[in-house]
Formats: structure tokens, sequence, C-alpha cells
């Protein structure tokens, strides 16, 4: 495993590289480490290996298909389509002269981008996996784990032992499902950005957006009375305050998803930018000797990115796990009324 | 910034995609493999305090064994106390049956013997009176043809006689 990963690196480096002796004239570590970390239309895997990917568009209502190829010419160049045309990243509806026109009124772009068709793989893969896993736990029940079964069952009984039933208390069960899939779609699509050539999707904020409205949504609807009593009469709190603290508590509700959010995100999209930086300096020195140093610290990076993954996934987790619990928490504890961590 | 401005397009995926996962993982992963967890970890747990249930078992079979020993024992010395105390108790009668007997038997020959005395001593009183008898007879028979005699004979009697 550790082997394959470091093989993969290797690809990665090749691939940056080539890229960076392809686009010819001045390098510009800016616009390569945002190109690499936002979203496309198109997948490149390495130089001359693209896939493009399918634009999806609803006009006032009208869906439009077409493939990202199409904005492309034999050289390259952006071009306009079907009236529509590609500007840093972005569709816009072009003007009569080709430029892109920033009026985007009722112009919905649902294209399946580089981050969606990684999310599809990460699916896929989450799909064989636990399919896989779930049979093997029907062919030898009761009998010791087995292969791969083997390797999750024991981050499966963690987070049912030490981060649902310690933080949630006897109502875990019902949260189960929704921490296993968080963390397993976390870090596998974690790990799949680190891939040569991966999407940095937990590393968008769209993404852990919907997460985090998810772990939001379970919360404020699981609530029981003491929840919605701590918020809205915090006990120990004078009435007077009251003005004051509902706001604040209303807004605690929010700055908990907040931050899990801007975590997940910022975590993952600062890993790939150092990784990224690192082999920058490569072009910026434009020496070859950097070159080792480079790689040595890149590599040490990715390692790190790779504990940063499973962390990551394993945090937010934890968090979620920890704002279920104080949603279906039966009796009031003082001493922790705002001693959660942010 | 264009890093930290949400696409709707992804937002769109993510969540069509991501309740997908949430759905089908949880009908057909978490669901069996969180049973098969528990199933097994409660076969398990049966399965210890099972052996715990039966070492208990043997341990309270093996004090029962030793008791019922101790019993056996304790019931072997009443029965060999009883036993002794039986045959004690057998010759103590049987002595005590004897000397009665003994003294009974000697009771009896005493009287027997006493009987036999008493019985010795009236014949030999009618012996000797019968002897008397004849010998007064002859005695007076020789005597009075004596007249001198008999009138000394009577005076005698008479003189003994006391008034």
């Amino acid at each position: 495993m550790k082997k394959l990963f470091i093989l993969l690196f290797s690809f990665l480096t090749i691939s940056v590289y080539a890229e960076a002796a392809a686009e010819g004239g001045e390098f510009r570590p800016g616009d390569m480490i945002t190109h690499h970390i936002a979203d496309d239309y198109s997948w490149h895997f390495a130089d001359g290996v693209v896939l493009h990917l399918p634009v999806i568009l609803f006009d006032n209502g009208q869906p439009v298909v077409f493939s990202s190829s199409n904005f492309y010419n034999e050289n390259h160049e952006l071009v306009p389509y079907k009236g529509y045309v590609l500007e840093h990243g972005h569709i816009y509806r072009a003007t009569p002269e080709g430029e892109a026109s920033h009026d985007k009124a009722g112009l919905i772009d649902i294209s399946i981008t580089k981050n969606v068709a990684s999310m599809f793989v990460s699916v896929a893969l989450l799909f064989f996996v636990f399919f896989s896993i779930a049979a093997s736990y029907k062919k030898n029940a009761g009998k010791a784990p087995r292969g791969l079964q083997s390797f999750f069952e024991p981050l499966i009984v963690f987070i049912r032992d030490d981060i649902a039933k310690a933080n949630i208390g006897p109502k875990y069960e019902r949260y189960m499902p929704y921490l296993l899939t968080i963390f397993f779609f976390i870090w596998f699509n974690n790990l799949l950005g680190l891939m040569p050539g991966g999407a940095n999707l937990t590393g968008n904020i769209a993404v852990t957006l919907v997460l985090a409205a998810m772990t939001l949504l379970i919360t404020v609807f699981s609530g029981n009375k003491n929840y919605w009593k701590h918020i809205f009469a915090t006990p120990g709190v004078p009435t007077w305050l009251a003005p004051i603290m509902i706001p604040v508590e209303l807004i605690g509700i929010l700055t908990k998803p907040f931050s899990l959010m801007v975590r997940l995100f910022a975590n993952i999209t600062a890993g790939h930018i150092i990784i990224l930086s690192l082999f920058s300096l490569i072009f910026i020195f434009q020496s070859i000797a950097v070159g080792p140093l480079s790689v040595a610290f890149a590599t040490f990076m990715n390692f790190l990115e790779l504990f940063v993954a499973l962390l990551q996934a394993y945090i937010f987790t934890l968090l979620s796990a920890m704002y279920f619990g104080g949603a279906v928490e039966e009796h009031h504890h003082e001493e922790h009324a705002h001693g959660e961590a942010h | 910034m264009e890093l930290v401005t949400p696409g709707i397009g992804l937002i769109f995926w993510q969540l069509v995609t991501f309740l997908l996962v949430l759905f089908l993982l949880t009908k057909f992963a978490w669901k069996p493999i969180m049973s098969a967890l528990r199933e097994r970890e409660a076969s398990i747990e049966d399965a210890l305090s099972a052996a715990e249930r039966a070492k208990l078992e043997v341990q309270g079979l093996k004090a029962e064994n030793e008791k019922l020993l101790a019993e056996a024992r304790l019931e072997r010395d009443r029965i060999l106390k009883e036993a002794s105390d039986a045959g004690n108790n057998i010759v103590e009668t049987a002595k005590n049956k004897a000397n009665e007997e003994g003294a009974r038997m000697i009771a009896h020959a005493r009287e027997a013997i006493e009987n036999e005395k008493l019985a010795a001593i009236t014949e030999v009183k009618n012996m000797a009176a019968a002897l008397s008898v004849d010998i007064a007879e002859r005695i007076l028979r020789r005597e009075l043809s004596d007249p001198q005699a008999q009138q000394a004979l009577a005076q005698d009697y008479i003189s003994e006689v006391t008034l």
C-alpha cells in the first residue's frame, strides 16, 4: 500500500513538471495552484491525458447538455460554443462578440465537473468496499473478520464505541449510519484528492457546506426539550439577559456547523497548496538542485496529508457526534454549558 | 473570492449523491454490518458467560462432591460407632443375663439344698424318734419283768416332774 502511494506521488511530480513545461512562458505558481485546487470542466490526469466532462446547463429552465471539449479548438484555445463561453473556470452566456456576459440570471450550471466526477469515483469505491464487506459479514456470520472486512471492522467499531456511544449516549444507534457515511465519505475523498490528478473535492467549500448543513439539520431536528430550553431559556441566566442570550445561542447553532465546514475545507485545501507550493519552488528557482529538497519535503507533506485525511474525517465525525449528543442529552450539566470547542 | 464561493452545481450533485450514498449504504451496508457485529458480540458475550456459568457449576459440583464425601465419612463414623455400641450392648446384656442366671441358679440350688437338708433332718428326727421308741420299748420290756426296777423307774419319772 505504502509503495503504491509512493509510486503514485512520483507520477504527480511528473505531471506537475510536464504541465509547467507545456505552458511555456513565465511560470506563475499562484495560477498553477489555483487551477489545481479549483473545480474544472475537464479532468487533466496528466499532460495530454484529458477527460472532457459533460456540461449540463439550465438556461431559464431549458436543459442544455454538451461536452466541455467543445470549448476548445484544435490549438487548445477557448472558443464560444452554442452561445456559451468558458472564462476563468466558469460558464457564461456569450455576447454577440464572443465575450462573456456577466448577467447570470436564470443560468444554472449543474455540469459534471472534475469534482463531481471524482465524487462519483469515490461513491463507486464506497459501494464496492462496503457492499462487499456487508456480503462477507453475511457469509462468515459469527466468525472472525477476514480480508477487507478485518481492515474496516476496527474503524467501524471505533466509530461506534468511541465516537457515537461516547458522545451521544444510549440513543447512538439512530446516528450510526450518518456518522459512518460521513467518516468514510470524507476519508475516501480526502485520499482520492491526494492521488495524482485527483480532484480537491473535500477541499471544496460547496462539499463541506453540504456536509455541515446535514449535521446542522440532524442536530436541529433531533434537539429535545432540554436542548431548546438551553437555547431559549438558558438555566442559571437571569431573564433580563435573554435579549442577548437568545441571539447568541441561535448564532451558536450555526457557528458549530460553520466551523465544521471551514475546518475541513481549509485543512484539505491547505495541504494541497503546500504540496503544490513545494513543487513550484523548483520552477521558481529554475534549478534542478532544488528538486531533491522539494521532493523530499513534498513526500513528507504527502505522508502528513495521509494522516490529515484520516484525522479530518475523524474530527468531522467526532464533532458531529458531539453536536448530536448535545441535542439529545437528557439532563443538563451547568459546567459544560459553553465548554464546546470550535 | 473564488475559493470560498460554493458553486451551485457542486452543491446540487453533492446533496443528491450524498443522500443516495447515505440511503444505499445504510440499507445495504451499515444495517447488516452493525447487526452482524451486534450478533457476534452478543454470541461472544453469551459464550463467555456460559463458560463462567460452567466454571461455577463445576465448582459447585466439586463442593457438593466434597460435601457428600464429608457426609459419607461422618455417616461411616456414625455407623461404626453405632455398631461398636451395639456390640458392647450385646456383650453387656449377655453378661448381665449370665450373671442373673447364675444368681438365679445358685438361689435355686440353695433352696433345693435347704429343702433336702430339712427333709434329711426330719428323716433323722423321725428315725431317732423311732429308734428311741424302739429302745424304750425294749428297755421297758426288760425292766418290767423286775418289779423293783419298775418301782425305781416310776420313782425316776416322778422326780423328774417338777410341780
